[in-house]
Parts: C-alpha cells; structure tokens; sequence
C-alpha cells in the first residue's frame, strides 16, 4: 500500500475523475512510512546477520574436521593435543536437559494448565495466573544458583542411594530447567483450551458427562495441537537454556546416560569455552560456532513445528 | 419465550420437572468409583498448580535464608575482591547493569515499536516481503539467548562492527533478542485499539502518521508500555549472550559504555557461583535476592499497568 493510495482512498492512478489527493505529496509521510518499514527489515537484517555470524567460523571448522566425523563422533576433546570433535555426547547431554525437564514440565505445566481453564474460579486464576508470569520472569542464572547450591544437595538427601558423585548433575539440571517450562506449557496450553468453544462443553455436560470426563475427553483432545506445540516450545527452551546448565550441570565432555552425573550440554559447552582464554581463529574458537550452528538449526526446526500447530489451532475455532 | 419477572406458564414448569426428574433417574447419582476418580483428578490438578507454585515460592525463599546475611551497603558500594570476600560486592556489575539497560532501552523502544506500527498499520500482510518479516519475527522470538552472544561475539565485538568488549555492545546484543518481545507486544496492543478511531481520525483529514501518532499510540500505550517492562526486566536478568562478549572479566572499575571491559548483575552472579568459597556463594545469593525483587517489582508493575489501563472498546 502506499501513501498516495492513503491520501485518496477510492481512486485509482489512471482514473479521469479529479483526483482527491492532497495538494502537497506529504513526503514527510513517506519519509516516516520508509523509517518505520527500516524496523521492520531491521529484524530481518538481525537473522541474516546471525546466520553470517554462524556460518563463516563454522565454514572454516569444517574446512578441518570433517561433517562427517562431527556429527556422529562419539568423543569430544576440544582443545587437547590430539583433538578430537564428535558432537555427539553434547547432543546426549542436551537430550538430558531435555528430558529431565519435560518429565517435569508436561504433568506439572499440562495438569496447571487445565486447572486453571477448566476448575479455578475466576478470582483465583486472576491470582495464580500473574504468579506464573512472575516465575516466567525469574532470571535463569537465579534458578542456576538454586539448583546448584539447593536442588542438588537435596536431591541427594533425599535419594541417598543413588551414585552421586561431584558438586555437579546432569538430572538435577534438567529438573532446575524443568520449572522454567511450566510456565510456558501451562500459560500455551491454558490458551489453546480456553479456545475450545463452550458449545463443546455444554454438549457434554447435556449427555451427564462429569468435569474430569470433560475435561480429559473433551476439551484435552480439542485443545490437542496447542497443548503439543507448548511441549514443542518447552523442548526448544531446554535446548537453548544455558545458565541453569552452565552451573549446575558441570562439565564433563564424556558420553553418559547417568542423570547422578555431570556432563556438557551443548549450550554449557558454547558458555564456557566462550568465557575461557581461547585466541580467536583458532579450531577451538571456532566449535563454538559449529556447535552453536547445530543449537540454531535444532531450535529453529522445533520452532517452526511450533508456530505451525499454533496456527492450526488458532484457525480451526 | 417469557420475561424473566413473569412465572413460566404451569405447563411449562410441569415439562421442565419431568425432564429434571428423567435426568435424575437415568444418570442418578455418580457411581462412587466415578466420584472417587474425579476427587484424585482434582487432587491431582492441586498438586501440579502446588508444585508450580513451590517452585517459584521456594526459590525465593531460599534466596532470601541465604543472601539477607550479605544484604548490606557492601553489597552495592564494593567490587569483587578475591581477598576480602567477605566484603566483596557487586557496585561495577549494577552500573553495568544500568549501562546496559539504558543502552537496551535506547535501541528497542524505537525499533520494536517502530517495526509493530510498520506491521499493523502499514504492511500489506499479502505480500512476500512483509509475510518474511512477520515469519521471521516469529522464528527470532524462538531463537536461543546463546546464539544472540554468538551474533554479539561475531559481529558487534569482532567481525563488521568490531566494537570490543564493551557495554554498548552487550546493549546491541540484547536489544536484538528482545526485539521481537517488544514488537509482538506492541503489535498486540495496536490491533486492540478499534478500526473505527482510525476512520473517524482519517474522516476528519487527519493524514495517516497523525492518526498513527495522536489517536492510535496514545489509545495503546499502556499495552507497548507493558511489552517494554517485560522486556527490560528480561535484559536485567539476561546472562548467557554477555559471557560470549566478554562479560566474566574480573571488573574492579567503573565501566564506561564504549571503553573498557564490563559486567552485569547476573554475569558477576554467576562469576562469584562458580567460585570455590563459601562466602562468594553466600554474595551471589545475596545478588540473585537483589535481582529478583527487581524483577519482580518489574513484573508485577507491568501486570497492574496491564490490568489497570487495559480497554474495553
């Protein structure tokens, strides 16, 4: 669209009749319309610019280790004499984070999320709704902190019998991140259930149908493809959270499934090689690219799949 | 159909009785397992609404047993100190918490804000070019922190705009990644205020940028304002991109926005965590406290401006 066609709506250029327009061509008018399309493009720069960021260190990585050996390694030992970047056990420790935290995300963050659509009074949810917000809104190095110097310690009073060892693990990590998704999937969910029409409910509650019954075979099910995308959601946010991870996961770059154990998640890898003494343009300098070019490619996939469930179940209601 | 003050007609009542009465008798009371299933569901649901809840209460109130002891003046007038921790501080970290903010503040409100007019106001959603900004937008909010201190660390610190380890560049960075915070925000705000103000402005001569400036920003400011809280209290507690820029140095000094190394509250929370002391770990908690009232107060401010101004048009 532009200005001309503004300043006289119903004409068309070419058109016999006088034209409606205003005298003077309002170029100030354009001049803001250009300085506000600017801000636009400038969030598409900033992508582009990110994309350029990744690719040129992790072109010249790749120029030295093959993709090959990158992607399905299974020993990673950056920086050692004889060096070795298989990316695979920073992949295993992010699927820790990732798993940790959906086991404790999907039934804390989906049971909130229906309680709060289809039980809580609405004075209560105008209560417990802005508390979720809050802990949406919590620094991830402040929950880092809790989960290193408290989480820990008490996961291991708690389950004296299992093989902790180190300041460090993996599991409680994940746990820590854990709490950061319930907001999202609850506040996601919450929405794509509050979506389901009422008409749908009350025909329900007409064939004698209980709440739970309600609930749990009516509006679950017609909610389906937001509340997947909020786990969706919830998944890329474990893969990309770094705080949490950098502090209380540890750092060892070793293959384990021992959730008791330290290991490096992707992220926590990028952090701290990042915030060690490394000459820029070398090998070791440049994984963090390489490796943050995965953790882009892996979010980004898992974000589109997102937005397009979110659409479907904005569009069908 | 009847009005509600007069009685229905008895026939009426007399049908409206059969039905209860049919209701009752085939679905009856529930069955006691029925009844037993949803008590647990309900308990249930409870206990997940609980554990959200404890999460957020617990982290408080651990931050709080631990910090309060090192909750004192040190606390904001002193530098980090490897010899004297138990006096050590975090004054360089909040001014470079402010630099940055400011910084932050000074990029985004202008861009985000700008950007969401440009959307709703002026971009035909038809075209491929404003449909790429509008995806785009979508996929930058997805996009993890780290990879934003990968842009920073690339292209602001080395790389085209090789600024150095300073604050202005943590700025950037983190206006980049909340950009698409305060535009999504700020577009949601605009797309409430009703078509029919626009027309009435336009109606009355008024050119396109008038009505944009003096009808619908003023009609949406308390929704913009909101996005814009959110998102500073989001950059004050942002630590991930600001280590890939070189924001862990031990900073003794004061820092200047285009000189010098720098640090912010969470990256120097999360340098004195790391250490092996107790005392640095009793001063990170006694930040992470400090950090999270701030937040907090942040957020719920941006909650009471939304619920106090929101419009019903």
């Amino acid at each position: 669209m532009t200005g001309s066609e503004l300043a006289a709506p119903g004409t068309r250029p070419g058109s016999n009749r006088s034209r409606l327009e205003a005298a003077s061509p309002h170029y100030g008018e354009k001049l803001i319309q250009g300085l506000l399309a600017f801000c636009g493009i400038f969030a598409v720069a900033a992508t582009i610019a990110i994309v350029f960021s990744l690719m040129v260190p992790a072109i010249d990585f790749f120029r030295e280790v093959s993709i090959v050996d990158f992607l399905t390694g299974t020993e990673w030992s950056a920086g050692f004499a004889d060096a070795s970047y298989g990316v695979l056990p920073l992949v295993v420790g992010t699927l820790h984070i990732v798993f940790w935290s959906l086991l404790v995300g999907i039934p804390v963050g989906l049971l909130s999320a229906v309680y709060l659509s289809e039980y809580a009074p609405e004075r209560l949810r105008r209560l417990i709704k802005p508390v979720l917000e809050m802990l949406a809104g919590i620094p991830t190095v402040a929950i880092g902190l809790f989960a290193f110097l408290f989480l820990r310690p008490l996961a291991e009073d708690a389950l004296p019998f299992l093989p902790w060892s180190g300041p460090y693990s993996i599991g409680v990590a994940g746990v820590a991140v854990g709490l950061l998704t319930v907001p999202l999937i609850a506040s996601v969910s919450d929405d794509a259930m509050r979506a389901v029409p009422r008409s749908l409910r009350e025909g329900a509650y007409a064939l004698g149908a209980s709440r739970l019954r309600v609930s749990v075979r009516v509006v679950f099910p017609a909610a389906i493809s937001g509340v997947v995308a909020s786990i969706v959601l919830a998944g890329s946010r474990a893969v990309g959270e770094t705080m949490v991870v950098l502090l209380a996961a540890g750092a060892n770059p070793g293959l384990t499934f021992d959730p008791t154990e330290s290991a490096l998640p992707m992220t926590a890898y990028i952090g701290s090689t990042a915030t060690g003494e490394i000459a820029a343009g070398s090998v070791q300098y440049n994984t963090i690219f390489a490796v943050g070019s995965l953790l882009f490619v892996m979010t980004l996939v898992l974000n589109m799949f997102a937005i397009r469930l979110v659409r479907r179940f904005r569009q069908v209601y | 159909m009847w009005m509600v003050t007069e009685k229905p007609p008895r026939t009426a009542r007399l049908a409206a009785a059969g039905a209860r009465a049919a209701v009752d008798d085939v679905f009856g009371a529930r069955s006691a397992g029925d009844r037993a299933s949803s008590a647990i569901f309900f308990a249930l649901l409870l206990l997940g609404i609980g554990v959200a809840m404890l999460g957020l209460v617990g982290l408080v109130t651990w931050s709080i047993v631990e910090g309060a002891p090192r909750l004192d003046a040190n606390l904001f007038i002193e530098g980090p100190s490897t010899l004297r921790p138990e006096t050590a501080g975090f004054r360089p970290a909040i001014l470079g918490s402010i630099y940055v903010v400011a910084g932050v503040i000074v990029l985004v409100v202008p861009l985000g804000v700008g950007a969401a007019i440009y959307l709703e106001e002026y971009a035909d959603s038809t075209r491929w070019w404003n449909r790429l900004i509008e995806l785009n937008i979508q996929n930058l909010a997805g996009v993890p922190s780290i990879v934003f201190g990968i842009l920073g660390l690339g292209f602001i610190v080395r790389g085209p705009l090789s600024l150095g380890q300073v604050a202005a560049a943590g700025s950037i960075t983190l206006a980049v990644m909340l950009l698409p915070t305060v535009i999504i925000a700020a577009r949601e705000a605009i797309r409430a205020v009703p078509q029919a103000i626009r027309e009435g402005a336009l109606a009355l001569g008024a050119t396109q940028w008038q009505t944009i400036s003096r009808q619908v920003l003023p009609a949406s400011i308390s929704g913009i304002l909101t996005g814009v809280i959110l998102a500073i209290a989001r950059a004050i507690g942002e630590a991930a991109p600001l280590l890939l820029l070189g924001a862990v140095t031990f900073v003794r000094f004061d820092p200047q926005l285009f000189e010098g190394g720098f640090t912010t509250l969470p990256v120097q929370i999360f340098d004195y965590a790391r250490r092996a002391q107790a005392e640095f770990h009793e001063l990170a908690a006694a930040g992470v406290l400090v950090m999270i009232l701030l937040v907090l107060l942040m957020n719920s401010f941006a909650i009471w401006l939304r619920n106090r101004y929101e419009q019903k048009w």
